[in-house]
């Protein structure tokens, strides 16, 4: 298990590879559709900072609020894929280090982690509750009235969130592997 | 028979019913995640990862939270005793909802499909999705399920004869359309999998069929012996492909396959297939004048 601490940078990420399981630490942000388009067509400033060195986390949480704080219940990744016609500018616009979801992303986002130097973690698909163990604190919230709780860009506080390195930043991807291996078995099952 | 629905109990009823759903992974669906992960390679990602979602399934009931983020559609099958009003059952349906939401066992998950504005506590059309039928028991049934988008999205309907997969209309072209399916969702849909099939109907009433396939229990055999050699060929044919949990590679890509069929148009002959993630949240309540009991 290698422990990160975010901000990252470019040099610690280059020497993930694919296989490699991580625990993070530090701050990081979720983001999902709404989000992703925003930071592309708006490409607002105030979250610049936030954004370098981070981590884009691709959920929509389950929250409640406790004397005024937020408060993480349940923070499992959603499906990345969605995300891929923004994925590499928006790692590249903002120098983001890491994006993480799950199913793994496509080939314009492989080519945008090798361009700038990042890569896609792999959360536990369903692991709602334990991932949510990991974010110790929510910090702030960004476009929750417009977005709502699902798609709003959550402020994280997280330790030891564990994850998979699925594609590196040399190119390589575990999701096109196994796609490979699993498309020839089909063929055959299939007689095609 | 006489059976006098009070409203506000029976509300109270759903609300612990959908808490139980959200929360509680059935018995069925972690025994078979069990052997799962004890059926593959030690040291692998498969095992590691079939290890993790189950023990945060232990936490999730222990901490009464959701199982998953996404708690989905909500699938309300509901069989009530006549002349219950319907009206009445589904109002206690809705304020139920709206409950589960604000205690959080819920997300809000409705979304105004024009405007894009969530409704912020899971009510809206079609939402939840409330099904009744009727029944001799002088009590309410009511069976739910919560289905998360992830999985919704690889679901899919094939419409057969099929050339690209030289799939004809019958069980061995139902078959080809299932291994595709699988094959082209990968881990994208949570894997392992549990799916229901619809054969036949139209496009509403096949998929209507595959979503009712996953109210069964993964090892129950089905009374048509054509459908359950199927579903037994499938179950080792799909977990040949090597997808793995979370599409990770490995031995287990899907945990059950569950097939029923409807009638058709002489004119088309669809295959449905809804695919259910891992957290196959399904629970059944029965509700009687005098106590409720849960599976």
């Amino acid at each position: 298990m290698i422990k990160l601490q975010m901000p990252l940078n470019e040099a610690d990420v280059r020497q993930l590879k694919v296989g490699d399981e991580v625990a993070l630490n530090g701050v990081m942000v979720t983001g999902r559709d709404e989000a992703h388009a925003w930071l592309i067509n708006d490409k607002p400033e105030e979250v610049r900072d936030l954004l370098n060195g981070s981590v884009i986390y691709h959920c929509g949480p389950v929250v409640s609020k406790e004397d005024g704080q937020w408060k993480f219940v349940a923070a499992g990744p959603t499906t990345s894929i969605r995300e891929e016609p923004y994925q590499a500018d928006v790692i590249e616009e903002y120098q983001i280090r890491g994006v993480m979801g799950k199913g793994g992303m496509g080939a314009k986002t492989l080519a945008g982690l090798g361009k700038t130097g990042a890569v896609y973690l792999h959360a536990i698909g369903g692991a709602a509750t334990l991932l949510a163990k990991s974010v110790k604190k929510v910090t702030d919230v960004i476009k929750l009235e417009e977005f709502g709780v699902p798609e709003a860009l959550w402020v994280l506080e997280v330790e030891d969130f564990p994850c998979v390195v699925t594609m590196d930043s040399h190119g390589n991807s575990l999701h096109t592997r196994i796609r490979e291996q699993s498309d020839a078995v089909a063929k055959e099952l299939i007689g095609i | 028979m006489g059976f006098k629905l009070d409203q506000e109990k029976f509300q109270a009823a759903v609300l612990e019913l959908i808490r139980r759903t959200s929360t509680q992974l059935p018995a069925d669906v972690i025994s078979a995640m069990e052997q799962a992960r004890d059926n593959e390679d030690p040291d692998s990602a498969a095992r590691s990862v079939l290890g993790s979602m189950l023990k945060n399934t232990e936490m999730a009931r222990e901490d009464s939270t959701p199982i998953c983020q996404d708690t989905g559609t909500n699938i309300h099958l509901v069989t009530i005793p006549e002349g219950v009003s319907l009206r009445k059952v589904e109002a206690a349906i809705v304020g139920a909802t709206r409950q589960a939401t604000e205690k959080a066992y819920l997300r809000p998950n409705a979304v105004d499909s024009i405007s894009g504005k969530n409704s912020g506590d899971n009510t809206g059309v079609m939402s939840p999705y409330i099904h009744f039928d009727e029944w001799d028991e002088p009590s309410i049934k009511v069976r739910l399920a919560l289905k998360g988008g992830g999985c919704e999205n690889v679901s899919a309907q094939y419409k057969l004869p099929d050339g690209s997969l030289k799939a004809g209309r019958n069980l061995d072209g139902v078959y080809k359309t299932i291994v595709d399916a699988i094959n082209k969702a990968q881990g994208l849909g949570c894997a392992p999998g549990i799916l229901g099939i619809g054969v036949g109907g139209d496009r509403a009433t096949g998929m209507l069929m595959a979503k009712e396939q996953l109210f069964r229990k993964l090892d129950d055999v089905n009374t048509d012996p054509a459908l359950a050699e199927l579903e037994g060929r499938l179950m080792g044919d799909l977990n040949k492909l090597g997808i793995g949990p979370l599409g990770f590679g490995g031995k287990t890509t899907v945990l059950g396959v569950k097939i029923g069929a409807v009638h058709r148009l002489p004119a088309s002959f669809f295959v449905s297939i809804a695919y259910m993630c891992w957290a196959d949240r399904r629970h059944e309540m029965i509700f009687c004048e005098s106590e409720v009991s849960y599976d």
